[in-house]
């Protein structure tokens, strides 16, 4: 799930109060806490009683999208609207505002939300927990699991550091786990410790530096060998 | 890997079997050293501490770099620096051209630190840099000294760094297992000394010097007098993993409540706890450990250097 958090009224308002017409775009995709229709309406009702405020009035409409990052789904569902407003406020995260602003180039679009990270939900917990960064490196399988970048504040790639106290960290006020501990005491149950002893050398940065671009298709083909097969 | 020689006249001392001592100095939001050398200084008159830390943007507050420092108490006071490192605010890039920079200028120790992160000081919006952790850094520094490349081998050219380094490791740590084993790591990116924490607790640290004893490379029990009750307050809360012992806190409140408006009364009180509670600790760490010495960590509390060392012969002036 992409983890987000809805910006300040008065900062969305802000972006937008020099237009009179909104249409404010929910996305249904992976965007966590829900930011579905019933979200975008509210945050309508909300930008325009802000508007009232400042003397202004302003006509909105919510709709939803499947998903904002999918360039086909958003433009056959966002397009068809765009012509009756002038400014587009986009509910889902970051990449989807990215992408209203691509398939839409004549229009802007602004973010309501500010897009944290790649996280997960645990059962009975009241926190969305990051567990990767998309490094373009993943080590897990050396760390009992547990990610050493996307856990730890300071992405040691050889912990704890002594900023950990009773296995936690001193970062947030000692409230987060400390993740060399969690690899530690899991790489202790299943007898690993040797994966804990190693030494892990200097991190390669260029897998993650952006922008990122990664080749979707790849080729092959046997030319070069049916050719040397002729020689 | 070979042993690599002793360049420091720490390193030196720790060879030729003394117990020994080391301060340290702060350089905080100033841009004025007379503080710094003074207590420098004093350090130097006492003949016992070989050579002073000088820590680097401790809590992660922005401070003078520790580099300037330790370059003028050794130009200066003809004391020799423990210059702290941390990796928290440069990447390996900078960090090769600083301890270049730290080696043309003459400094002999390097302490290896994380570093307290940036969200527990006064530039809490700043992004920390960790390119390189403390154990990746000693590697690195091991590469640059023993083999005279960078980190990614291309060639230093006019000459040799000669510099010993070392690590730090908590006694306070819990749990344990998983400090111990990290201090094996950066030992195995050949550390030539470890530092510790400050420690409070006699058997806790009697015990964490037993554990690192497997690893063989010189120790330093870091201890902490404290000079004042407000100090201690504040280290027992804010310093992670540190909790002073409450006798110790009560005898220093009381010590000031008592003395209210007389300095040198409460000095000399507060002196006297320090002595009775920090004298016997180091006896027996000495005695019943394998320490290679103490780090005392009496940041501005100078005064506190002859009486807490009086039983301990110079040495100093003996190390070339």
């Amino acid at each position: 799930m992409i983890i987000t958090q809805l910006k300040d009224i008065d900062e969305i308002y802000e972006m937008v109060k020099d237009y009179d017409r909104i249409l404010i775009a929910g996305c249904d995709g992976c965007v966590q806490p829900p930011r579905s229709l019933n979200e975008a309406k509210v945050l309508g009702q909300l930008l325009e009683l802000k508007a009232r405020t400042q003397g202004k009035d302003l006509t909105w409409k919510a709709i939803t999208v499947l998903r904002q990052c999918d360039d086909r789904i958003a433009a056959t569902t966002v397009g068809p609207h765009v012509e009756k407003y002038n400014a587009i406020i986009s509910l889902a995260c970051g990449l989807g505002v990215v992408m209203l602003n691509k398939v839409l180039p004549k229009i802007l679009t602004f973010p309501a939300q500010n897009s944290h990270f790649g996280g997960v939900q645990n059962n009975g917990e009241n926190y969305f927990i990051e567990y990767c960064e998309e490094c373009g490196d993943c080590v897990i399988g050396e760390t009992g699991g547990v990610c050493p970048r996307a856990g730890c504040a300071k992405h040691l790639s050889n912990g704890p550091c002594g900023g950990m106290v009773d296995g936690m960290c001193e970062v947030g006020g000692y409230t987060i786990p400390c993740a060399w501990v969690n690899i530690w005491k899991r790489l202790k149950e299943f007898d690993r410790l040797d994966l804990f002893k190693k030494y892990r050398g200097p991190r390669d940065y260029r897998t993650s530096t952006s922008p990122g671009y990664i080749p979707i298709y790849k080729e092959y083909t046997n030319e070069k060998e049916v050719e040397e097969a002729k020689d | 890997m070979a042993k690599r020689p002793a360049f420091s006249k720490l390193c030196k001392a720790i060879e030729a079997g003394h117990f020994v001592f080391t301060g340290e100095l702060e350089p905080k939001k100033i841009l004025d050293l007379g503080e710094i050398f003074h207590s420098a200084e004093e350090m130097k008159k006492t003949g016992k501490i070989v050579a002073a830390n000088v820590t680097d943007g401790p809590q992660g507050d922005a401070y003078m770099s520790s580099l300037a420092p330790s370059y003028l108490i050794q130009d200066k006071v003809g004391i020799e620096a423990v210059w702290q490192v941390t990796v928290r605010d440069r990447n390996r890039v900078a960090l090769f051209g600083d301890v270049v920079a730290g080696a043309v200028l003459g400094l002999k120790n390097i302490l290896t630190l994380t570093g307290d992160h940036t969200a527990l000081g006064d530039h809490k919006k700043g992004r920390p840099v960790y390119d390189i952790d403390s154990t990746q850094f000693c590697e690195m520094l091991s590469i640059m000294i023993d083999e005279g490349t960078d980190y990614e081998g291309n060639e230093l050219l006019g000459g040799k760094i000669e510099m010993n380094f070392g690590c730090v490791a908590n006694p306070n740590s819990n749990p344990r297992e998983p400090e111990i084993l990290k201090v094996g790591r950066k030992v195995e990116q050949g550390v030539d000394f470890i530092q510790t924490q400050t420690a409070f607790d006699i058997d806790q640290a009697k015990d964490f010097l037993k554990d690192l004893e497997q690893f063989n490379v010189p120790v330093l029990l870091g201890v902490f007098p404290l000079k004042s009750h407000g100090i201690a307050w504040y280290f027992d809360n804010y310093i992670p993993g540190v909790s002073v012992p409450k006798d110790l806190l009560k005898a220093l409140k009381k010590a000031e409540k008592d003395n209210k408006g007389n300095k040198q009364g409460k000095y000399a009180a507060l002196d006297k706890i320090n002595i009775e509670f920090f004298e016997p600790f180091i006896k027996e760490i000495r005695k019943t450990t394998k320490a290679a010495g103490i780090h005392c960590m009496a940041v501005e509390y100078e005064r506190l250097f002859d009486p807490l060392l009086k039983d301990y012969p110079k040495y100093v002036e003996k190390v070339t």
